[in-house]
């Protein structure tokens, strides 16, 4: 007990450490107190215009506190103030108009530019099809460098996290880990595998209530609608593995289906790719065989 | 309270009130549960509600036109009344502008989107790459099976004249009543509840053609929810408005109606012209477009 | 007391008795602007409690990571309720109840414009709130599909969902109901020289609110219905297969749910605009800009809904469209931030507990205002989109907002209505406890959305466990703070022995400070004579 919250706090140390040397990790950390800047050049432009309107509210802030807790302090009757009958000050009214609409263009105009970027899913080099379940994730490949692939598979949360999850399994979370992050509910089965340095296309969708796609690394998430195709892009980075969760309320179990990301260099895609479509294909001929297919997952 | 001759009229408890919320809990829990799995509770709790409703309704109004006839109302409620009558048939337009909202989204938006235009490339490419967008339609999945529509030239346009008619035979009677005809007045006015009646006939009818000729029901994909959620609203709106003027034919018979204080007449004719445009609204963008 | 009548004398002497008797006759039955308000408060204030034991239930099972007390299926319910009791149950029915008190007193009318249907508005809610609590106990439990109702997901349910539409139809027809009733007594009832633009900035803010309310809740009412067609007959309205769409559904349900967010806080806005010049003995700054910002508001809450909807996949210029015309309420919004900071300055302040209250909620709401535009910005939000950063947005506008609001105003107005000052060392020990523990519990889920903690969800991964922990031990302080409030409302009610004055406070002008305390059951029933010097908030002519 004493050892481990030890080694908590030791971690706890790092993480402020890592924090303070702005290398913050991709996946959330204790104490995070901010955005991760992600891991693609989209998601460093998402983090500044957060970072801009932050500041722009902590700025506005600070003055109209200040200006506050001023009249609060100078203007109490317990002081002998005296108070005046004045309610008008048209040059005031018209400054407090006019600045903060140069602010919010000040505001809008990266969003704008960034938005229009963000909406440009033209010449992707492959296209995965994520499709929302309740609730887990299927993920096809559907081409790579124009060339169709068949691999395909389910995604859903990892063992060790679905037994611990259950109510009063007594399981500490904390003792659930994936390598040596603690990945409780954060880890799935089979991780979503993307070539690091290549336009990633995402066509979304979903196949019986809404589910939300989102790996906050990536810089934003996108709505599995059933029925209706969404479309995004990424392109990331660094290679490493990137997690996230669906991010709409989607039934009992919407808490409990993780996405995991796992970028790799191009090569090493590769050639995961050809084992996967391999498997795939040998897995087809032995069902052509024992024909009728089981039906695949739930 | 006691009134000062003159001042603005409080009306003491009324027990209607709660009446009408039993009423209503009564109705609306009988209504789910039957929808649900229990018709059996259902249904006699609904029955129940209802009469409550009703019983509420003959004794409220009831109580207020005694209090009208009785002269407790003076100018300034008069303006209350009708203030509470325009803005609750502005809540209505916005209850409608809902399902014209709906028909205009499916229309303008979704089903082309789901047909591959503009923005629906992908979900057209992907899911539904044999559909393309056309109104009506009922959808990518054909969903309750081909069917085909009314034409707006028969039926549909003989009820817009129908409507149009009954506006304007509401409005004779309503200068009927402001110069005193009192003949003219009953029989315009019964003019006008039978065109709403025969409205109705026509689109009992109408629906029932499209039910067993056309296949097309409210199951009928977006077009059929549409058609039948609008035109159904509407034509339940004509059952109340026509059951109200019914009303006010008997209380116009028995004199409670003065030349110039006859706000409960001009109320239900705003809301009978207010049904009406809506009409006018459906045949265009129902029927016609 | 220059807008004291001739007639109130004679008012109180004569009428101020003639209370029904029995308590049937009272309080089933009455016709009474006072005992109609009186009741929405009640009413307001177990809904609150029963909505705050729903959210202590929410934050009990997030006290810690893995799954300790409830079901996920309980707890989206208790989600799903916390949040329709407390908006339906308990922040609107509270500025109604306000609105029944205050609006005839502040205007000069003995009445409501309609009172039997003012009686009706009230006494459809408490059924529709047994309508949707029973749900709870009914086979599958309550609704699970949060409060926004999306399909195909909300349609999921048993009997819940027809139960559920229903009641929110009944809670509608009372809001309707009572809209109309408010619209009609401040356009219709006004005492003679009561202009509109000397009109209180609370009345205002109702007429605006109002206005509102009718305008959106028969949406409301059209969205739920098109849900229970689709469950129950077949259509197709929210599905792509029948040439529908789910976002159809969120469209008209935030046509709906943005403006009603802005009808939970204009009447909040109104009442601080009472407060402040109250405790500062100063003239409200800006009396006209303070009306033109709200109807600015208003105005703008109906173009900007899909800003609850950026990740659905609206096309690129919806997205931008929406972002502006969001980021522009900051506008308005502004002007009456820097209205209430002017009208502070030069004053001779008291910090009184209503005032604290004030102060609070013009600190705190803004800090909502902030990550509410921040919200507005398109890439941003896709990041804050469903995490906890959108939950502290919204529960400071509500809480430290409309409900701060509510609680000022009632400590503003308890001694006019019972007639007793409350206990003013427990009021600021009330309000220090709940503003000290309501940051506590709000302000760390900014960094738990921030760092990537989904909303809805009953569990989470060990990265969230700290501020989670903190922000729960803030929710049980707060909860238990409003106890006190409780209370002092009883005390203040029941066993205060400290009589109020006619004025109570002494910078308070307006004509509900020219009755006495408690207010008669009847006030105006002749119409008052106004000096418009001493209206409102002294000279609001321009
Ligand atoms: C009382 C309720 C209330 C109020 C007043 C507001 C006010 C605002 N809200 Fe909020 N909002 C909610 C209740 C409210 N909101 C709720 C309940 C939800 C979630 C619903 C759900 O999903 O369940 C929500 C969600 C929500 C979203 C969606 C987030 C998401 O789901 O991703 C957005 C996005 O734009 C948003 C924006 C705003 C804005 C811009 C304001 C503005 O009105 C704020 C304006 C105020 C200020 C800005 C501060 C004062 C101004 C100044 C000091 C001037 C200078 C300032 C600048 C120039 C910046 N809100
Ligand atoms: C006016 C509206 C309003 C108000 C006042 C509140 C008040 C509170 N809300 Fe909430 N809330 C919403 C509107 C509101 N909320 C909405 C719209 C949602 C979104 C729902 C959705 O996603 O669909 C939401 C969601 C929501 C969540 C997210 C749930 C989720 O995503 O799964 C949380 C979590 O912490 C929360 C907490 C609280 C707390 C602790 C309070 C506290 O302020 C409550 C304090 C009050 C009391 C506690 C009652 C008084 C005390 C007692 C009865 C005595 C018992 C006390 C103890 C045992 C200590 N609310
Ligand atoms: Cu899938 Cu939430
Ligand atoms: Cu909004």
């Amino acid at each position: 007990m004493i050892s481990s919250g030890v080694r908590r706090a030791r971690r706890a140390c790092a993480v402020v450490a890592s924090l303070a040397s702005a290398a913050a990790s991709a996946n959330p950390v204790p104490w995070q107190l901010n955005m991760s800047p992600g891991v693609t050049s989209i998601s460093e432009r998402v983090h500044g215009v957060h970072m801009l309107a932050f500041w722009v509210c902590v700025g506005i802030g600070v003055v109209v506190f200040s200006a506050m807790i001023y009249a609060m302090f100078r203007f109490r009757k317990s002081k002998g103030a005296v108070a005046q009958s004045w309610s008008h000050n048209t040059m005031m009214e018209a400054i407090w108009t006019i600045i903060p609409v140069i602010i919010l263009i000040v505001m809008a105009w990266p969003a704008t530019r960034l938005l229009v970027d963000m909406a440009n899913v033209e010449n992707a080099d492959m296209t995965i099809k994520v499709t929302g379940y309740q609730w887990k994730w299927r993920y096809e490949y559907v081409d790579y460098y124009k060339k169709p692939s068949t691999v395909n598979f389910i995604s859903s949360l990892d063992a060790d996290s679905a037994r611990t999850r259950q109510l009063g399994s007594g399981i500490d979370p904390r003792t659930v880990m994936d390598g040596d992050y603690p990945a409780y509910l954060l880890n799935v089965d089979k991780p979503l595998v993307l070539p690091v340095g290549v336009k990633v296309r995402f066509v979304i969708t979903a196949d019986d209530v809404i589910h939300s796609w989102w790996v906050p690394t990536l810089g934003w998430k996108q709505d599995a609608i059933p029925g209706i195709i969404n479309s995004n892009w990424t392109q990331i980075d660094k290679p490493g593995t990137y997690r996230g969760q669906c991010a709409e309320l989607c039934g009992k179990d919407h808490g409990f289906m993780p996405i995991v990301v796992k970028a790799v260099p191009k090569a090493e895609f590769e050639q995961w790719l050809a084992t996967q479509e391999a498997e795939a294909a040998a897995r087809a001929a032995a069902t052509a065989q024992v024909a009728p297919a089981p039906a695949a997952q739930g | 309270m006691a009134q000062t001759q003159g001042a603005y009229y409080v009306p003491h408890g009324s027990h209607w009130p709660i009446v009408g919320s039993l009423g209503l809990i009564s109705t609306l829990s009988g209504a789910a549960l039957w929808m649900d799995e229990y018709p059996g509770a259902g249904r006699p709790l609904m029955a129940l509600g209802v009469a409550l409703l009703l019983v509420m309704m003959f004794g409220w109004f009831g109580a207020v036109i005694r209090e009208s006839v009785r002269g407790l109302y003076n100018k300034q409620v008069d303006v209350s009344f009708r203030m509470g009558m325009m803005w609750f048939i502005f809540s209505e337009v916005m209850f409608f502008a809902a399902f014209f909202g709906a028909l205009f989204y499916a229309r303008a938006l979704s089903v082309p989107w789901l047909g591959g235009e503009g923005h629906g490339a992908m979900t057209n490419h992907f899911l539904w790459p044999e559909f393309s967008a056309a109104w009506p339609t009922n959808g990518p999945g054909s969903v309750g099976g081909t069917f085909s529509t009314m034409s707006a030239w028969g039926i549909p346009l003989l009820n817009t004249m129908l409507l149009l008619t009954s506006g304007v035979t509401i409005t004779i009677a309503h200068h009927a009543l402001r110069a005193g005809h009192r003949t003219r007045l009953l029989v315009f006015l019964a003019a006008t509840v039978l065109l709403g009646a025969v409205f109705l006939g026509f689109q009992a009818y109408e629906y029932h053609h499209a039910y067993e000729q056309l296949n097309l029901t409210l199951g009928s994909g977006i077009y059929g929810s549409t058609f039948f959620m609008l035109t159904g609203f509407h034509g339940m709106h004509v059952t109340l408005g026509a059951i109200m003027i019914a009303v006010i034919w008997f209380r116009c018979a028995k004199g409670h109606f003065t030349r110039d204080d006859h706000f409960g007449f001009e109320a239900v004719a705003w809301y009978w012209h207010f049904v009406d445009v809506v009409w006018l609204g459906l045949f265009l963008f129902v029927y016609v477009l | 007391m220059a807008a004291v009548n001739p007639a109130l004398d004679h008012d109180v002497h004569d009428h101020g008795d003639h209370k029904p008797e029995g308590f049937l006759d009272r309080w089933l039955f009455t016709t009474n602007h006072k005992d109609i308000g009186t009741l929405y408060l009640v009413f307001s204030l177990i809904m609150f409690l029963i909505g705050g034991s729903f959210a202590m239930v929410i934050r009990a099972e997030l006290f810690q990571p893995g799954l300790q007390l409830v079901q996920p299926e309980f707890f989206n319910q208790m989600t799903t309720m916390h949040a329709l009791v407390m908006i339906f149950g308990a922040v609107m029915p509270a500025f109604v109840g306000l609105g029944n008190w205050m609006i005839p007193l502040m205007i000069g009318a003995p009445d409501m414009a309609l009172p039997r249907m003012n009686n009706w508005s009230f006494w459809i809610l408490p059924f529709a709130f047994l309508m949707l609590l029973s749900t709870m106990f009914m086979p599958g439990g309550g609704p699970q599909g949060g409060w926004t109702m999306y399909p195909p997901l909300a349609l999921e349910g048993g009997l819940n969902v027809a139960f559920m539409i229903f009641s929110i139809h009944m809670m509608g027809i009372s809001s309707i109901m009572g809209a109309i009733n408010i619209i009609a007594t401040i356009l219709n009832m006004r005492a003679p020289g009561m202009d509109l633009l000397r009109m209180p900035v609370f009345v205002w803010s109702w007429l605006i609110t109002a206005f509102l309310l009718i305008a959106v809740m028969p949406v409301l009412a059209g969205a739920v219905t098109m849900l229970l067609t689709d469950k129950y007959f077949g259509t197709s309205f929210f599905n792509a297969a029948g040439g529908g769409d789910p976002v159809m559904y969120q469209h008209i349900f935030w046509f709906f749910g943005h403006p009603e967010v802005y009808i939970m806080i204009l009447p909040a806005f109104g009442i601080v605009s009472e407060i402040i010049p109250t405790f500062s003995r100063k003239p409200l700054f800006g009396y006209q800009a303070m009306i033109y910002a709200i109807a600015s508001i208003a105005f703008l809450s109906f173009i900007v809904w899909a800003h609850h909807m950026f990740s659905v996949g609206m096309p690129l210029g919806g997205e931008l469209f929406f972002m502006y015309a969001t980021m522009l309420i900051a506008i308005p919004t502004g002007v009456k931030v820097f209205n209430w900071v002017s009208t502070m300055w030069e004053g001779s302040i008291t910090f009184e507990v209503p005032m604290l209250f004030a102060v609070a909620f013009v600190i705190l709401f803004t800090i909502g205002g902030f990550s509410g535009v921040m919200c507005a910005i398109v890439p941003a939000d896709f990041q804050y989109q469903d995490t906890y950063f959108v939950v502290a947005h919204f529960h400071y506008v509500l809480v430290t907002g409309a409900v701060f609001a509510i609680m000022a105003s009632v400590y503003y107005w308890l001694p006019k209505w019972s007639g007793h000052m409350h206990s003013e060392k427990w009021g600021k020990i009330h309000f220090w406890s709940s503003v000290i523990s309501v940051n506590v519990l709000f302000f760390p889920q900014h960094f738990l959305g921030l760092a990537g903690m989904p909303r809805r969800i009953p569990d989470y991964n060990v990265a969230f466990a700290d501020f989670n922990m903190i922000s729960s031990i803030g929710g049980f302080w707060f909860g238990a703070s409003q106890l006190i409030f409780v209370g002092v409302v009883i005390h203040a009610v029941y066993y205060s022995r400290q009589k109020a004055t006619m004025q109570v406070w002494e910078g308070a002008r307006g004509l509900e400070w020219t009755v006495p305390s408690p207010a008669p059951h009847h006030t105006f029933t002749v119409p008052p004579l106004i000096d418009a010097s001493k209206l409102a908030h002294g000279d609001v002519t321009h």
